[in-house]
């Protein structure tokens, strides 16, 4: 009884700036769902509005079966983890916790029992006399969950809960919040713009941009068939690399050379077309999987850069000429500082196996699976398939 | 602060200091040469019978300026008048200054509208607002105010406020003159402690079911307590010096008068030119404000303890 | 939070005018008085029934004589000089006090506060006494010397928070980019704390223009009577007829200056009045 539904949801300031654009997602009982995407898309105010705490000037918002638009948030039943924590520094851990449960008038010794399980669950039983002010990072942000376990309500709302802890405990943290998401089963709406975070915790991700939601998948539908050149872009680490590409009929022209199109990917009807690779998608020729299905191509370029982690190798390579552009891509660029990275041309990554034998500032052979191809319309960014459709194979959103 | 002192200094940190200290040097030498010798000197003098009148006949009297100060009815009158005039007039801004603070920081528009206005009453003369409300009071200076109570059927129709046989009337003039003045500033320092409730911390409260009441109450309020309690200080102390507005209601001719500690005070020493008596006053006073002090800042000590937890 | 419902406007906007009518109402009273001519200034009218310029007229010219253009003067002098000599040593010893370390801050600081609770009546007497004897009684020095004094305290406050604002080590980038220390100090450090150290001096300088209970105390001509002190003794032009209309046109000229300042610089005198309160 506590799926959530936003149906045409539109958050509108009084200046006419529309943060949120008529968004539509239907979040099953007991669902993970993400709402991730570059800072300014919206996701925040989605989900304070999904809390109560922004108004919503159109479309409709239900909780359970009970449309909740003019509710306050008290009645919502939804507890709520804040970036900063907004935790009640004058208050004790004990106190914090048990804050709602006092507001609702709970009997105290239950308040106690409930207070107790949550700090059990999450490693606080130590801390419960203590101040905010007093705790690490880590504990506040535990406090933080705590408060919202101890409810027991409809729905979970988090905005952005690991953003202020360090790396390491934001990897910690995170495998501690799906732990708690399944045991306890209740519905979550999660926001990050981190989308290894997105990737990693959710039943289902909806990437937004600008107001829209662009995509809302499973993490691996999202990552094998991205809708459009910006959630392909947003998703996945390192991103997908992108060409520009002139096509003609079942063959496509790349910076490094001729390819002939797999099945599935001739006959596209667009003039400019935006190829997309996965670093994945390329390995060392030497290499490549003896027994491959379909197409696939050889090509020579010089290293420029080789990063071993181990247990894969990226290797790095210029193209000469114009990058692949779009409004899309130079958002996403944008959003991680990279808008001005000087030089004409593009990078490209490609994960190697670590046996591959590539050396920086030498020429190396790769081998490119062209199976695994994207085509993108370079004029409204979606991604492309045989029948010249969009792909509306992936994705529910709209 | 606490730095481990017990290394030897570097040639940095002596620089430093000699610079710190030679920097605060002017400020520290002013402030306890225009404070500490007069309240000593006014210590001293307290325990002389000292009369300006019979510059002649000083001599050491001990303690019976005190005696003769404390064993008066007029002392005690005023230091009634005194506590009567600050409780009315700082709880009164306490409500009033919080409303307005609250107004100042949720306004939705015309913040700087309401600033401006509150800042006119504290940057006015209190010579002036004490004027302007008693010329809106006093029948016999054409007061408005008496005029308009009798027409409401407040008052009677000959009445002069300010001149009647109970100066209950007087008292309330001085609480509406003073309250006028200080509220902005009471409402400035409540802002300041308003602003530091983090909006986050609202909103937290309102997902855990608070009403709007409750997270005033149980947020809000408790979080600005160290800065309700400053301005309770600082306005509790500034309102037990009351004079300037108790001296222009008092002095005209037809007034009914009321005295306060630093009227008495004044008029001991400048009018009756008594420095011994006067002097008395005077220290009674500085340690009636010293116990005050004394008071809010321990209650504010353990309070800022509460508040961090005791770390 | 961005809720502009009709009821939500009319209600801020009912709350906006109670304020504005209750801060403002007493002022429009004593202009009103201010205006009124003299046969109709004791006629308890709200809004003058015959208009004249006559009050003010009076205490520039009237037989009064130069009484109060004396203690405008005096007035105006006093203060500024109190509020530039406060200023410049809250400035040394709060640039102290933001940014070195030495054994005594705390107690100066401590000190500080305490002569911010002091009561003026304690000292008026010794001071009375002294001032005669150095000479200083019903001089400006006389004045000048409890002004700042008393204004230091919320000088060094104010000050030493608004000091701890300032980016310091843009000082030692300036220096990296090729200033000297001068310079640095000069086009970096001057800028950022100038806003800081003109809103400390309109604190002070309405402290010094407010002040009464020195005035009267240490005072006694138009040598350095200022205008709290001249308009309380105020006489009307005869026996018989009540000073009321020059009171009310004097305390409006004294007034305007309070009002122009609150209306320029409103942001400024909030922000240091909280900054003092605060961090202090």
């Amino acid at each position: 009884m506590s799926s959530i539904r936003l149906d045409n949801v539109t958050k509108r300031y009084p200046d006419g700036f529309e943060a949120v654009k008529g968004i539509d997602l239907d979040v099953a009982d007991g669902e993970f769902v993400i709402l991730v995407g570059p800072s300014g898309c919206g996701k925040s105010t989605a989900l304070r509005m999904i809390a109560g705490l922004e108004d919503i000037s159109d479309g409709e918002l239900s909780i359970g079966d009970e449309v909740v638009n003019d509710k306050a948030p008290k009645d919502r039943d939804i507890a709520m983890v804040f970036q900063n924590y907004a935790l009640y520094p004058h208050m004790s851990v004990r106190e914090n916790m048990g804050f709602a449960l006092k507001l609702k008038k709970v009997d105290k010794a239950e308040i106690d029992k409930k207070v107790e399980e949550a700090a059990t669950i999450l490693d606080l039983t130590d801390h419960l006399d203590r101040k905010p002010a007093n705790l690490s990072g880590g504990q506040r942000q535990r406090v933080a969950m705590g408060r919202a376990i101890v409810r027991d309500p409809k729905v979970f709302l988090m905005d952005e809960p690991l953003s202020n802890l360090d790396a390491k405990l934001r990897v910690q943290t995170r495998t501690e919040v799906a732990r708690i998401q399944q045991r306890l089963g209740t519905t979550m709406v999660y926001v990050t713009h981190d989308q290894t975070e997105a990737m990693t915790l959710g039943d289902r991700v909806a990437v937004m941009r600008a107001g829209t939601i662009q995509q809302v998948d499973t993490p691996k539908e999202l990552y094998e068939h991205p809708r459009n050149l910006f959630v392909a872009g947003f998703i996945g680490s390192p991103s997908m690399n992108f060409f520009p590409a002139e096509h003609t009929g079942d063959k496509i022209k790349l910076p490094f050379g001729e390819i002939s199109l797999p099945a599935h990917l001739r006959d596209v009807k667009a003039e400019n077309v935006i190829a997309g690779v996965r670093p994945e998608s390329f390995e060392a020729a030497a290499l490549a999987p003896e027994h491959h299905e379909g197409e696939s191509f050889v090509f020579e370029i010089e290293v420029d850069l080789v990063e071993s982690m181990g247990s894969e190798l990226y290797a790095y390579f210029d193209y000469e000429g114009e990058g692949a552009s779009s409004d899309e891509l130079a958002e996403i660029a944008a959003d991680a500082g990279l808008a001005d990275v000087p030089g004409g041309g593009g990078r490209v990554v490609a994960r190697l196996s670590p046996d591959a034998e590539v050396k920086a500032g030498e020429r190396a052979e790769l081998w490119l699976d062209v199976e695994r191809l994207h085509l993108f319309d370079a004029h409204d960014g979606r991604r492309l398939t045989a029948d010249g459709q969009a792909d509306v194979s992936a994705g529910t959103a709209e | 602060m606490s730095r481990a002192e017990k290394k030897p200094l570097s040639e940095r940190a002596k620089a430093e200091r000699k610079l710190g200290w030679m920097l605060c040097a002017p400020a520290a030498i002013v402030m306890l040469l225009v404070t500490a010798y007069p309240i000593g000197n006014a210590i001293w003098l307290s325990l002389q019978k000292s009369d300006l009148r019979f510059p002649d006949q000083s001599e050491f009297i001990g303690l019976s300026n005190y005696v003769t100060v404390l064993s008066s009815h007029l002392w005690w009158r005023d230091v009634l008048n005194t506590v009567i005039l600050t409780l009315a007039s700082v709880s009164i801004e306490l409500v009033l200054g919080m409303l307005l603070a609250l107004a100042m920081h949720r306004a939705i528009f015309g913040r700087g509208l309401i600033r401006t206005s509150a800042l006119i009453p504290y940057g006015i003369v209190t010579v002036v607002a004490a004027f302007a409300w008693r010329l809106a009071f006093a029948k016999a200076e054409g007061g408005f105010m008496p005029g308009l109570l009798s027409s409401l059927g407040i008052i009677g129709d000959q009445t002069d406020p300010l001149a009647q046989t109970s100066t209950v009337s007087t008292f309330i003039v001085a609480i509406l003159a003073e309250v006028w003045k200080t509220t902005p500033f009471m409402a400035l320092l409540l802002l300041a402690g308003l602003s530091l409730v983090s909006d986050e911390l609202h909103e937290a409260a309102k997902i855990d079911g608070a009403t709007a009441w409750q997270r005033f109450w149980r947020i809000t309020i408790p979080l600005m307590k160290p800065a309700i309690l400053v301005a309770l200080l600082f306005r509790t102390l500034d309102a037990f010096r009351i004079f300037d507005t108790v001296y222009i209601l008092s002095n005209s001719g037809g007034n009914r008068s009321i005295e306060t500690v630093s009227v008495l005070g004044y008029n001991t020493l400048l009018s009756r030119l008594n420095l011994g008596l006067g002097s008395a006053v005077s220290v009674l006073i500085f340690f009636s404000v010293v116990l005050i002090a004394a008071g809010f800042v321990k209650l504010l000590g353990t309070n800022l303890d509460q508040q961090t937890g005791s770390s | 939070m961005t809720d502009r419902s009709p009821d939500k406007i009319f209600g801020w906007f009912s709350v906006n005018l109670v304020v504005v009518v209750a801060a403002l109402f007493p002022v429009g009273w004593i202009l009103s008085l201010s205006l009124k001519s003299s046969d109709t200034v004791t006629d308890g009218r709200l809004i003058p029934a015959k208009w004249s310029l006559d009050n003010y007229k009076g205490i520039f010219t009237g037989s009064g004589g130069d009484v109060f253009t004396k203690a405008l003067f005096n007035s105006l002098g006093i203060a500024v000089i109190s509020t530039m000599i406060a200023v410049a040593l809250a400035a040394a010893a709060a640039y102290a006090i933001a940014r070195l370390e030495f054994p005594g801050k705390r107690l100066i600081l401590t000190a500080a506060l305490a002569i911010a609770m002091f009561p003026p009546i304690s000292v008026v007497g010794p001071l009375y006494n002294l001032w005669r004897t150095l000479g200083l009684f019903d001089t400006w020095q006389g004045l000048i010397i409890p002004y700042m004094t008393f204004t230091l305290p919320l000088a060094i406050y104010t000050l030493s928070a608004f000091f701890r604002e300032i980016p310091w080590e843009l000082e030692q980038a300036a220096q990296v980019d090729g200033a000297t220390p001068f310079q640095a100090f000069r086009k970096i450090i001057v800028p950022l704390a100038a806003p800081g150290v003109f809103t400390t001096a309109i604190l002070v300088f309405i402290f010094a223009w407010n002040d009464f209970v020195f005035a009267i105390s240490l005072t006694s001509t138009d040598k350095s009577q200022t205008v709290p002190a001249a308009i309380s003794s105020f006489t009307g032009a005869s026996q018989f007829s009540a000073p009321t209309g020059s009171i009310a046109a004097a305390a409006i000229i004294v007034t305007i200056p309070i009002v122009i300042m609150v209306l320029i610089f409103q942001r400024r005198i909030v922000a240091g009045l909280t900054a003092g309160a605060v961090k202090g």
